[in-house]
């Protein structure tokens, strides 16, 4: 990694010329760097709301300091935009019946409109018209060419085979909805909580929710349980997070109790929309208005956990709910294959019309030259003598005539434009479908899951990827942060075993005749674990408050999950870090159990003891500072704050005056973490003295108590107590890739499919990952884009495609400068420079650079920009893009991509619903695409070419008869031409010809 | 939204696909590389199978002596030179005028019975959409369906609707060229039996039908049938209701079954009745013996030889190439993509 060579374009390129600096000079941006994560990168940039793209992330897990800092970007809603809810009024809310009721469809079609619509549907297809074209024109009786039946049989049948298929999932998806729309809610009715369906739930009622209890409706919340006024809910079913979120209910409503007292008030809120990460409205309550955001809604398909119970009021109901408007389908994509076909179709229509113009050209001719002989001519007989008075027989004069030949050749030649192809092809899908559900290869043992083919019509474009586009959290990664070693007091403990033997005693906790023990173990490090018992020595005093620190110090809520055991109780941690949730369970495993936590105090079981620690005071992690903090009320009666946060902004607030050789050890121990790729944390602390503790607490309840900039206020009393620290130590922690990512990355590049990662996660983390999933190497040239305006963007886009003319010239000049590897160029960027760069004109030059480069990795990006840049090289290019995904961030991705991959790992549904093909594993892309792939590409290639053979030489066969009928071109007489089989038979029967 | 998650509910048994070779796709399969060994070898069996079948055939078909004789052109006295068109379909519908006509072949070659006898018209659209349709074939099947007669217009009813047996325009149009054949005045017998296929006589033609209000209306097509001899014993009727594929056609008037010596001369009486006239259709007399491939059709024959030829030919040619200017097989510089790259690279 020293020879690597690190080219930064920031906004300050302008002042260094030689933009090319080495890394090694430059340790700020190594490619592997501490990371902090309180909210991993993943995590909050999916707070980025769908619908702007303003990179700044909103968050709304956070207790009071960042809520609050919403209602100071609270501006009015216009009164036209706005919907009127009056609380517990449903009647008035709703007067003129205009909001959607809480019942909800997802069928297509009802009995009545079943048949009319899905035919209108199965005829979006052009070939059907085509063949009911046929048909309909086989049913003239002049035109009668095949028997009237039989020409409409085929079409009837498929017809027919579709619309049973259609009618059976319409019927399941009836079925689920009525399931849906008669659960049961306990609605505020008469002053009282009684049971309706859900589908009766209009908006205005109050709802009341117990825990675990799916909610019916998007809510706001009046009160919770909490006293204050925290709900938490699991978004699974909506963004497929499968961790719990914090929501808040007012204070000013949080005290009422619907059943005692009449709450009413009017909340003002926005239209419904598709934004499940925005929220905005007000409620006037008592007099006094009060903004609501993101963070005081709950939505329909959550689920309640952890709370007893949350009393909320309907805004949205039914379809006007988030969740159902994000509910569309995945839309049908076509494949290029087919593509390509309709397109030598119309050729062959065109061809088609040109031979049918020939032949009734032909005909008008022949009827003109004989105009005189028709009446009695054997084999024509124009006349029909059977009456006393002549008349012509079937002869509808002569323009007539040259028409029906028309239509009657078009009958005949329909056979260029194969209508068995379509279902052919269906067919073969379905056989491909088949072999790629069977496939060993792409079963996962983890989650028990097959392949799953979503959509049967791009089988064969799986073959022809150029481009794959990945997401990185749980798709390269397992999203599973795991921690693997840490520096106490100067020494790093990495040797963690693991600990199936004794395990037992180091992390389980007695409890009222049961024993706790967290979900998931952790390896440990002997060594560490017998000093963490010492807490006596100063050593052991030292690690103690480091697993103090891990263990308190954070937003994580323990919950107990019974097992079937009746004596034992696991401990699951839920947080919306994952890196938190590995830090608890770390400290877990080293007896410092997290078992309760309230707003107010936190319950720890220190090997076998437990401490109750008063929570004095909590500081928000945000980006400003990287860090958060939390004051402890100690059982000896000390006041300690704990930190914990990035190395950067950590070691600015650590007292360098004390441990100096410590810290500078420490400071070595995380660089060797995170040239491993480990993700690192630093932790410190100090104790306050009584004064200090009253000043911080006079100031911290002034601050939260203010109406204006509570925000900025909280930040800065965070900042006044978190300085002079003593450091505890550093933390590393692993984000595990997926099993074989780093050989399927391999194998695709190795194919000629170039692989681009999308994350939102931080760069140096995504350049980590990038690293240990074999996607950067050393040898790479990386070219860096952060900017944060569009003529800086515009400035370092033009820099690097100048630089990567110059690399390839360089590579060029040297004798034998072979491709590889030597000129390999990556490209980073990040998500604030995409907002510059997309949807404007710097968007062809991101495509030009980003096409030369080997690898792109966007960082800090957001959903829709996902979808930005796949439609960057979607809309520009013939090549073929594939999204893989497992997240709710990553749905739009995979729409917009040509081919879409949802891993159905442990993050929800979500983007499975919306792909096209879901599978277990990232790596088992390689037989997807490689194998499965190319035989489906190839075999459906070969089927088309052979059915185009086939209907060739069925043609040249009459067109060959065409010609023998008649002496000469001029009299080519199409009647001879439109036969039925039978006497297409003849023509091999000798016999006849010859006796 | 909630029932499609039932999939996702922990279920103890394994969702693995069951092993087997043809879901792992991993059957055996055999896929032939065109090396130019197997090329070479499959146009010299080609070759070999071929040319002689193509031999044979030709032989076969030269051994057959045909005579064509085009009787229409003479056979009409011509008196006004200025118009003829008119003149002749005004003489050949004249039923009251004398339409026999004498020809003399001379025969080429030994000729070995069983002798044919065949008339072939030119330029007649037996074949026209109009004509095959204006049938009724349950008609002529049983007794019981002799109103059947929709498909037979505008040849389906006389004028006062009683229905025409057989109908239609293929009927109606029947040939009626008589030809009576002798031999040094000695006439030759031409045996009529026999001429329709078998299954023709037995199943589609019925022994119950007669004919009926046949030719009897203001426009006469062609022959009259004897009403008191059922449909399946009039052959000549039979042939020719076997419509023809292509516009020049010949159908079985009979057989002679003596030998005829070369050089014998062979004096036809020809009743020229049947109005090609009108459409300047042509009318041939064809005798004519058969091999074991049909009549004279060298075409079967040239085609193998055409073929086998072509094969050994290119099968030469590539031996050369393959001795000459070998190439690796499967060597990738040679596909499309790489060759660019190589020019560019050359340049």
């Amino acid at each position: 990694m020293d020879s690597n060579s690190q080219f930064e374009i920031s906004e300050s390129a302008s002042q260094v010329p030689d933009f090319i600096r080495n890394s090694s000079s430059q340790r700020s941006i190594s490619p592997v760097q501490s990371i902090w994560s309180k909210t991993s990168g993943g995590r909050s940039i999916r707070e980025v709301s769908f619908s702007e793209l303003e990179s700044k992330p909103v968050r709304h897990g956070s207790r009071g300091a960042d809520s609050e800092g919403f209602s100071a970007s609270y501006k009015e809603i216009n009164d036209d935009d706005a919907r009127l809810i009056y609380i517990n009024d449903p009647d008035r809310t709703d007067e003129k019946f205009e909001f959607a009721g809480n019942s909800i469809r997802t069928g297509k079609y009802s009995i009545l409109t079943f048949l009319p619509r899905n035919l209108f549907e199965q005829f979006h297809r052009v070939a059907y018209v085509y063949f009911l074209v046929i048909a309909i024109l086989n049913q003239l009786p002049q035109l009668a060419v095949f028997g009237r039946g039989a020409s409409i049989m085929p079409l009837a049948f498929v017809l027919l085979v579709t619309a049973i298929k259609d009618g059976y999932e319409d019927y399941r998806r009836h079925r689920s909805d009525k399931i849906e729309n008669s659960r049961l809610a306990w609605v505020l009715v008469n002053e009282q909580f009684q049971q309706i369906r859900w589908k009766d739930i209009r908006v205005g009622q109050i709802i009341k929710v117990s825990a675990n209890e799916t909610l019916p409706c998007d809510m706001v919340l009046l009160s919770t349980s909490d006293t204050t006024g925290v709900a938490y809910v699991q978004t699974t079913n909506l963004d497929g997070e499968s961790n719990l979120k914090t929501r808040y209910a007012k204070q000013e409503t949080q005290t009422k109790n619907p059943e005692n007292e009449k709450i009413s008030g009017l909340i003002k809120c926005e239209k419904p929309n598709r934004n499940i990460y925005g929220f905005q409205a007000n409620m006037d309550i008592d007099k006094k208005r009060i903004s609501l955001g993101p963070s005081n809604i709950i939505l329909r398909g959550c689920e309640l956990k952890n709370t007893e119970w949350a009393v909320g009021v309907a805004v949205y109901a039914g379809r006007e709910t988030k969740a159902m408007l994000n509910n569309s389908g995945a839309p049908s994509k076509r494949s290029h294959l087919e593509t390509r076909m309709n397109r030598e179709i119309i050729f062959l229509s065109i061809f088609l019309v040109a031979l049918c113009t020939i032949v009734s050209a032909c005909h008008g001719v022949w009827l003109r030259r004989h105009k005189d002989e028709l009446d009695l001519m054997q084999f024509y007989r124009k006349k029909d003598y059977s009456e006393n008075e002549v008349k012509d027989y079937n002869y509808y004069g002569w323009g007539l005539e040259i028409f029906f030949v028309f239509l009657m050749s078009v009958i005949v030649f329909q056979i260029m434009i194969p209508i068995s192809l379509y279902i052919s092809m269906e067919l073969v899908r379905v056989g491909q479908a088949f072999f790629m559900i069977q496939d060993n290869r792409m079963y996962d043992r983890a989650s028990n899951s097959r392949f799953q083919c979503r959509a049967l019509n791009i089988n064969e474009d799986l073959g022809q990827i150029k481009y794959v586009f990945s997401d990185k959290t749980g798709t390269l990664t397992e999203n599973k942060m795991e921690f693997k070693c840490a520096s106490i007091g100067g020494i790093d403990y990495s040797n963690a075993q693991d600990s199936t033997e004794d395990g037992q005693i180091g992390n389980s906790a007695q409890g009222g005749g049961q024993v706790l023990r967290p979900r998931m173990k952790v390896k440990v490090d002997p060594e560490l674990l017998d000093l963490s018992k010492r807490k006596h020595t100063g050593e052991g005093k030292h690690v103690c408050d480091f697993f103090i620190a891990l263990a308190a110090c954070n937003t994580i809520v323990p919950i107990t999950v019974e097992t079937p055991d009746p004596a034992v109780n696991l401990i699951d941690y839920q947080g919306e870090s994952p890196d938190e949730q590995a830090l608890v369970y770390a400290a877990a495993a080293y007896g410092f159990m997290l078992i309760e936590r309230t707003s107010g105090h936190i319950v720890l079981d220190i090997h076998g003891e437990r401490q109750r620690f008063n929570v004095l005071g909590l500081h928000e992690f945000d980006s400003d500072r990287k860090r958060m903090s939390v004051i402890l009320g100690c059982p000896d009666k000390t006041v300690k704050v704990f930190v914990k946060g990035a190395d950067t902004s950590m070691f600015s607030v650590i007292n360098r005056s004390l441990h100096l050789n410590m810290l500078n050890v420490t400071e070595t121990h995380l660089h060797t973490y995170s040239s491993k790729g480990l993700r690192t944390l630093v932790v410190g602390m100090r104790e306050l003295s009584p004064s200090e503790f009253e000043q911080w607490q006079s100031s911290y309840e002034l601050a939260s108590t203010a109406l204006m900039g509570r925000a900025a206020l909280l930040r800065k009393v965070a900042s006044n107590i978190e300085n002079h620290l003593t450091i505890l130590g550093a933390s590393g922690i692993e984000d595990k890739l997926q099993q074989g990512v780093p050989e399927a990355i391999e194998s695709l590049r190795t194919a000629g499919i170039k692989v681009w990662v999308l994350t939102g996660d931080k760069q140096e983390t995504a350049i980590s990952i990038g690293y240990s999933s074999k996607l950067l190497t050393s040898k790479m040239t990386q070219i860096v884009i952060n900017n944060n305006s569009k003529d800086s963007c515009r400035k370092s886009l033009q820099d690097a495609l100048l630089m990567w003319k110059k690399l390839t010239a360089d590579s060029n000049a040297t004798p034998g400068g072979s491709r590889t590897g030597l000129n390999e160029v990556a490209l980073i960027i990040d998500g604030t420079s995409l907002v510059y760069i997309l949807d404007t004109d710097l968007e062809e030059q991101l495509f030009e650079l980003a096409s030369k480069c080997d690898v792109v990795l966007c960082c800090r990006v957001a959903p829709l920009q996902k979808a930005g840049i796949v439609a960057l090289i979607k809309n520009r290019t013939d090549d073929m893009t594939l999204a893989i995904g497992d997240g709710a961030n990553d749905v739009s991705m995979i729409q917009m991509a040509d081919v879409g991959i949802g891993i159905s790992g442990q993050e929800g549904r979500q983007a499975v619903m919306a792909s096209d093909f879901a599978m277990g594993q990232f790596r088992f892309l390689v037989p997807l695409l490689l194998v499965h792939g190319h035989w489906n590409y190839q075999r459906m290639s070969y089927m088309i070419l052979y059915n185009f053979y086939r209907k060739g030489i069925l043609f040249c066969y009459l067109d060959t008869w065409l010609f023998l009928c008649s002496n000469s071109v001029s009299e080519l007489e199409l009647g001879n031409g439109i036969k039925n089989l039978s006497v297409k038979i003849r023509l091999l029967d000798k016999k006849d010809v010859f006796g | 939204m909630s029932s499609e998650d039932d999939s996702s509910q922990p279920t103890s048994k394994s969702k693995k696909p069951k092993y087997s070779r043809f879901t792992q796709q991993e059957l055996p399969s055999c896929k032939p590389i065109l090396t130019p060994g197997l090329v070479i070898g499959i146009l010299i069996c080609f070759a070999i199978v071929f040319v002689p079948i193509g031999l044979i055939t030709f032989t076969a078909t030269e051994n057959v002596v045909e005579i064509v004789d085009r009787y229409d052109e003479d056979c009409i006295p011509l008196k006004s030179p200025d118009n003829p068109e008119n003149e002749r379909v005004g003489y050949i519908r004249d039923a009251g005028t004398n339409k026999t006509c004498i020809r003399t072949l001379i025969i080429p070659k030994k000729m070995k019975p069983p002798i044919y006898v065949y008339y072939q018209l030119d330029n007649f659209y037996q074949n026209h959409r109009r004509y095959v349709k204006s049938r009724s074939d349950h008609q002529l099947r049983y007794p019981s369906h002799a109103s059947e007669t929709k498909t037979c217009e505008p040849e389906a009813t006389t004028n006062d609707n009683q229905p025409i047996v057989p109908c239609g325009l293929i009927a109606w149009s029947l040939f009626n060229d008589t030809y009576r054949f002798s031999r040094n005045n000695t006439s030759l017998e031409i045996n009529k039996k026999d001429i329709a296929w078998h299954s023709e006589r037995t199943r589609k033609f019925s022994s119950q039908v007669y004919p009926k209000n046949f030719q009897s209306g203001n426009l006469i097509g062609g022959a009259k049938l004897d009403e008191t001899k059922p449909l399946s014993e009039q052959e000549d009727f039979i042939v020719w209701m076997r419509t023809a594929a292509l516009p020049t056609f010949r159908k079985l008037y009979g057989r002679i079954e003596t030998d005829l010596e070369a050089y014998d001369q062979i004096t036809v009486i020809i009743q020229n009745n049947y109005n090609t006239y009108s459409f300047s259709g042509k009318k041939k007399l064809v005798i004519s013996t058969a091999s074991w491939i049909g009549g004279k059709n060298d075409y079967l024959g040239k085609m193998y030889m055409a073929v086998g030829g072509t094969s050994l030919l290119l099968a030469i040619i590539f031996t050369f190439l393959y001795l000459f200017k070998p190439r690796p097989l499967g060597d990738p510089t040679y596909l499309s993509w790489n060759r660019n790259r190589a020019a560019v690279r050359e340049s």
